[in-house]
């Protein structure tokens, strides 16, 4: 058996490798659960049903969807370029303390205002993500450290931001009006005016999808469409061409987290206004969930194209959704991660088939095209 | 003198310090083979529930129950990194996406978690083993060096072997200096004989054992016992990556990096048992802010190549594109 590299990429290829992945790492995932002691299609009928054909499931669905949407688009925007950012996560926190600081500020309106407090929020929530996300970037910029290990570690102070913003300040964040929650720390809630609308009715979709969507199509449009999306493109490949071709690869590493940054910092403000209606500082909370780490396997699995990461987010959202509602005894926690991960594995695995020929050789003439014997002699 | 603030922070500071040297070595000897692995908290992770697991389990003297434990979670950490190992080695994936793969298949909220509730830990559970301070040549009243030194567990001496161990091996043995070539200019040791692929497969595997034992450091000495999620390691996998850059992938620097780090994890709970006035989240934030801090002095200024990186760190060895 031997690889050789491709040249050209079949157009199917590109759909069929990750197909096959996603077929493989079903069936990985059923030999742990047969393992374990499970009935894996009994398991994958409850995990169908619970993340899209029952009753209700879709529009649950779309709501674990959604922050995966804004941190896999996060991941996407940043990894294209082969910048690492892993801090989706702390920018979505940020995000979300931006969004409801100047939803509070903006204090009780009438029903109107909705979309002055839609707009406001998106901004704060993505001025402050992407002001997180810069620091790693600055810092990878003028100093070359690391952006894996800063972005990733500004997670954790993010979390303990929040934490102390909530539990252990009278910040502008914590409701201190009653004594409750003088007692048992809470955030403020929000203003009424302030909660996002939802459409439908069967399948109700949140504002904050329907808006991940439209950054989904203006990131697109941006990568590769547009000259940022071309530098971006040959920054990763190769940085010293991109220097020679006279583009500013610092100018580039900035913007691109602060992109990153911003949509994630979005999708912390589509927590606030879709779902939470307060800052919930609380690690069970806004902290429990891992949106940032989910929303690199996202981006991973959509080969970090921002149109497909709508359709992986709504995927990996369905399985994350059916991990809370089957939690128990024939689900155990923890599932849902090993799922992810074989996940991961198997498209990263199956990346291979897309660079590389799998040639398997007979007899040592059958191919002649190349080798020593056919060289002519001299 | 010995219930000083400054003694019981550093006796605390090898104490929390040996996971995160166990596992720098590792990601060092794995790294110096030129694999980066980025799975190091997702290995450590499941390194401490398996080990937990043998020590609830297996009924016998306290020792030879421990000497288990550490085994199984040795064995654990290296079959994680075993899946690492293959994607990035012999299918050729992007070590940065595999490693962060493995964080999520074995880590807080995958495998580990998993193998935990299967298994029906919970935090309530105790321990029914755990390394227990050794006390050594009766030393360990001794001032200020008594509790540093000589009233810790065997699982900080064993640290100081491995890491004795490691520095010999990588630089005065002939199979550390084929590992370091592995990692600098594979096709040329590859020229000369040396197999690339089985180098980086043993070294990787070998180093995810000692992620493994990392993680029992926690779940058997630290705090023994079980919980799922984040709180048990929090991140200490990747302050140990961390630690290798700013240790310019040499284990002697390793061992200081480890208890400086160990000493900034220790200080916020010396302090808040002394009722310090600061909000908790600030000392919690110090070991992170740090990591950050240390980083960019280590990067500045310094290119790749005067920190020490290998230079075939995170690029996939092909023959045939040499």
């Amino acid at each position: 058996m031997k690889l050789e590299r491709r040249l050209t990429q079949p157009w199917w290829l590109s759909v069929a490798v990750p197909l096959g992945s996603l077929v493989l790492a079903f069936g990985l995932m059923a030999l742990i659960l047969v393992a374990t002691g499970h009935d894996p299609i009994e398991t994958y009928r409850e995990i169908l049903d619970a993340a899209f054909t029952g009753n209700g499931a879709l529009s649950a669905t779309l709501i674990s969807a959604t922050p995966i949407l804004f941190t896999g688009l996060a991941a996407a925007a940043a990894f294209r370029m082969q910048l690492f950012n892993i801090g989706a996560e702390g920018q979505l926190y940020l995000g979300a303390v931006g969004a409801s600081w100047i939803a509070l500020q903006l204090g009780d309106r009438d029903a109107t205002s909705t979309p002055l407090y839609v707009v406001a929020m998106c901004v704060a929530a993505g001025v402050a993500g992407a002001l997180w996300g810069l620091i790693p970037g600055v810092l990878k910029a003028f100093a070359r450290t690391n952006e894996i290990i800063t972005s990733l570690m500004l997670n954790y102070v993010a979390g303990l931001l929040l934490t102390y913003l909530i539990f252990d300040s009278a910040s502008y964040w914590r409701d201190t009006s009653t004594l409750q929650a003088r007692a048992f720390p809470q955030g403020k809630p929000m203003p009424e005016a302030s909660y996002w609308p939802t459409f439908g009715s069967d399948v109700v979709v949140p504002l904050g999808f329907v808006i991940g969507l439209g950054a989904a199509v203006v990131l697109w449009v941006l990568y590769t469409r547009m000259r940022f999306g071309f530098e971006v493109g040959v920054i990763a490949d190769s940085p010293r061409a991109a220097r020679y071709a006279g583009m500013r690869t610092r100018r580039k590493i900035l913007s691109v987290m602060a992109v990153s940054g911003a949509i994630a910092g979005i999708g912390g403000a589509s927590q606030i206004g879709d779902f939470t209606y307060t800052l919930d500082g609380s690690t069970t909370g806004l902290q429990a969930a891992a949106f940032g780490y989910t929303g690199i396997v996202v981006a991973a699995l959509a080969r970090y194209n921002p149109l497909a990461v709508c359709l992986v987010a709504v995927l990996i959202g369905g399985l994350q959704n059916a991990g809370y509602t089957l939690q128990g005894p024939d689900f155990p926690s923890g599932l849902v991660g090993v799922m992810q991960g074989i996940i991961l594995f198997c498209a990263l695995g199956g990346e291979l088939l897309l660079r590389y020929r799998l040639r398997i050789r007979r007899r040592s003439s059958a191919h002649g095209g190349s080798g020593a014997a056919v060289e002519p002699a001299r | 003198m010995n219930d000083t603030l400054l003694v019981i922070v550093l006796a605390d500071a090898v104490l929390y310090g040996t996971p995160l040297l166990f596992a720098s070595l590792g990601e060092l000897l794995a790294e110096r083979s030129g694999v980066l692995n980025l799975g190091v908290e997702g290995m450590m992770l499941f390194g401490a529930v398996v080990g937990f697991w043998v020590t609830q389990r297996v009924e016998g003297a306290s020792a030879s129950v421990l000497v288990l434990a550490i085994l199984a979670s040795g064995l654990s950490g290296a079959a994680m990194a075993a899946i690492h190992a293959f994607l990035t080695i012999t299918l050729r994936a992007n070590q940065i996406v595999s490693g962060l793969a493995l964080t999520i298949f074995a880590g807080g909220l995958g495998l580990s978690a998993y193998v935990g509730t299967e298994l029906g830990f919970s935090p309530d559970i105790p321990a029914k083993q755990h390394f227990g301070s050794v006390d050594v040549l009766g030393l360990a009243d001794l001032p200020v060096l008594g509790p540093i030194v000589f009233d810790q567990s065997a699982l900080v001496y064993a640290s100081w072997i491995a890491a004795l161990l490691v520095g010999l091996y990588l630089g005065r043995t002939r199979f550390g200096l084929n590992v370091r070539a592995v990692g600098e200019a594979p096709a040329s040791a590859d020229a000369m004989g040396i197999n690339v692929t089985l180098y980086r497969y043993v070294h990787v595997l070998i180093g995810g054992g000692f992620a493994g034992v990392a993680g029992a450091c926690y779940s058997l000495s630290i705090s023994p016992g079980w919980i799922a999620g984040d709180t048990l390691i929090g991140g200490a996998g990747w302050i140990a990556i961390a630690l290798v850059i700013f240790a310019f992938w040499r284990a002697e620097l390793c061992l200081v990096g480890a208890y400086l780090f160990g000493a900034l994890s220790a200080l916020p709970f010396a302090l808040q048992a002394r009722n310090v006035d600061v909000a908790p989240e600030f000392l919690y934030a110090l070991p992170y802010v740090m990591t950050i801090v240390v980083l960019v002095i280590v990067s500045t200024g310094l290119s790749k190549r005067h920190l020490g990186a290998p230079a075939a760190l995170g690029i996939p060895y092909v023959r045939e594109e040499r």
